[in-house]
């Protein structure tokens, strides 16, 4: 559905702090552990970094669609979304908690705003440590309750974290979306420019673009930037529970995917598309 | 990274507090909470060092218009000078929204 531009309210202009309060229903959203509980990292000041008071992670507990959810936002303008000790660990102890509710009896779904680059560099094995907790955590929790991943832009989801939202029940993205492992200065670097062109903007959305990732199969939706629109789309999935197959667990699908592709030619993005797709039916699109 | 204090005499007490902004490039954060006893407290982290003129600038263009017994804490990501100025109006509007 195509909205008018003027009129639609844009999700990805919102900070963090915005972007989570917009999925909760109305007058339900209460943070935990704000900015004035100044909760920052310990390491960041030692380093002659401006540390942020909530660390780049917003945790919103609140209703979605009637149910108990929380949504924990990464703030990509801080530290590119980052994952250092405490935002990790804040992320975390949102999973566990809504966990421990479901086991007591309260389905208590999460949403994850991933905007971030992955493991922040200044905290280093303690970025690592938290994004292995975070998947542990994702995990136990999925059991019992969806796990939803939205990112939107214009930072995206990249490193370790796209894993996380690779473990999640299901992915929402925007056409702006960006979505990968390796992001594309990394392949760049790693691989030389004949591999990956990270200037060719084009061919970087053409590659991690949401739209690429939901015509090929990994991704749930695909959303206009439009907070109802991205709103209502994580209530639906929230109403649908926790799905009958996770897509992490189809390790063959994804195995004879990769071993059924003839790597001796280069595959252009349609290709794949078309190959293992979901065929990209506009009509499949939210 | 430098960090800087300023105080400035305050009287009149205020119950809100706000947060705005985020510690992005060219941005920052500010946090406005009352405070207890007289005067206003400031306590500033920045990203960029050797501006403590500048500060002291803006702070007191600030205070020579608002008079709030309050504590603000900034964490900048090396703001302009006009930049802090308007997320410190901007705390002002939501600490007494």
């Amino acid at each position: 559905m195509n909205i008018d531009f003027i009129h639609r309210e844009s999700f990805i202009e919102l900070d963090g702090r915005e972007r989570a309060h917009s999925l909760l229903d109305a007058g339900t959203a209460r943070e935990l552990l704000g900015p004035f509980d100044r909760v920052e990292s310990p390491w960041l000041l030692m380093q002659g970094v401006t540390p942020q008071a909530d660390d780049g992670c917003v945790v919103m507990k609140g209703k979605i669609a009637g149910q108990a959810a929380v949504v924990i936002a990464l703030e990509g303008a801080f530290q590119g979304g980052s994952m250092g000790e405490v935002s990790g660990a804040k992320l975390t102890a949102a999973l566990d908690l809504a966990c421990l509710d479901c086991e007591k009896g309260i389905p208590t779904s999460a949403v994850m705003l991933l905007e971030t680059g992955g493991v922040r560099l200044q905290e280093a094995n303690l970025g690592l440590a938290a994004i292995a907790e975070i998947m542990a955590s994702i995990l136990a929790l999925r059991k019992y309750a969806p796990v939803i991943s939205v990112t939107a832009g214009t930072v995206g989801c990249f490193g370790g974290m796209s894993l996380a939202a690779g473990l999640s029940s299901y992915i929402l993205l925007t056409r702006e979306a960006r979505l990968g492992l390796n992001g594309p200065e990394v392949i760049e670097q790693e691989s030389g420019v004949d591999e990956f062109d990270s200037s060719d903007r084009a061919l970087i959305w053409a590659i991690h673009g949401g739209e690429q990732r939901y015509a090929t199969g990994l991704a749930d939706a695909l959303v206009e930037d439009d907070s109802q629109q991205v709103a209502e789309a994580v209530r639906q999935f929230v109403l649908r529970g926790v799905p009958l197959v996770q897509r992490s667990s189809q390790v063959s699908l994804y195995r004879e995917r990769i071993a059924a592709l003839d790597t001796s030619r280069q595959w252009d993005p349609m290709e794949l598309r078309a190959t293992w797709g979901k065929s990209g039916d506009e009509k499949e699109k939210q | 990274m430098e960090q800087i204090e300023f105080d400035y005499p305050a009287k009149r007490r205020v119950t809100g507090r706000a947060h705005v902004g985020v510690v992005g490039s060219g941005d920052l954060e500010v946090l406005l909470e009352p405070r207890d006893g007289n005067g206003a407290h400031v306590f500033i982290r920045t990203s960029v060092d050797g501006f403590r003129d500048t500060w002291k600038a803006v702070m007191d263009r600030f205070f020579s218009r608002y008079d709030g017994t309050v504590q603000i804490q900034i964490n900048d990501a090396g703001a302009t000078p006009g930049s802090v100025l308007l997320r410190l109006e901007q705390a002002v509007e939501v600490s007494e929204r």
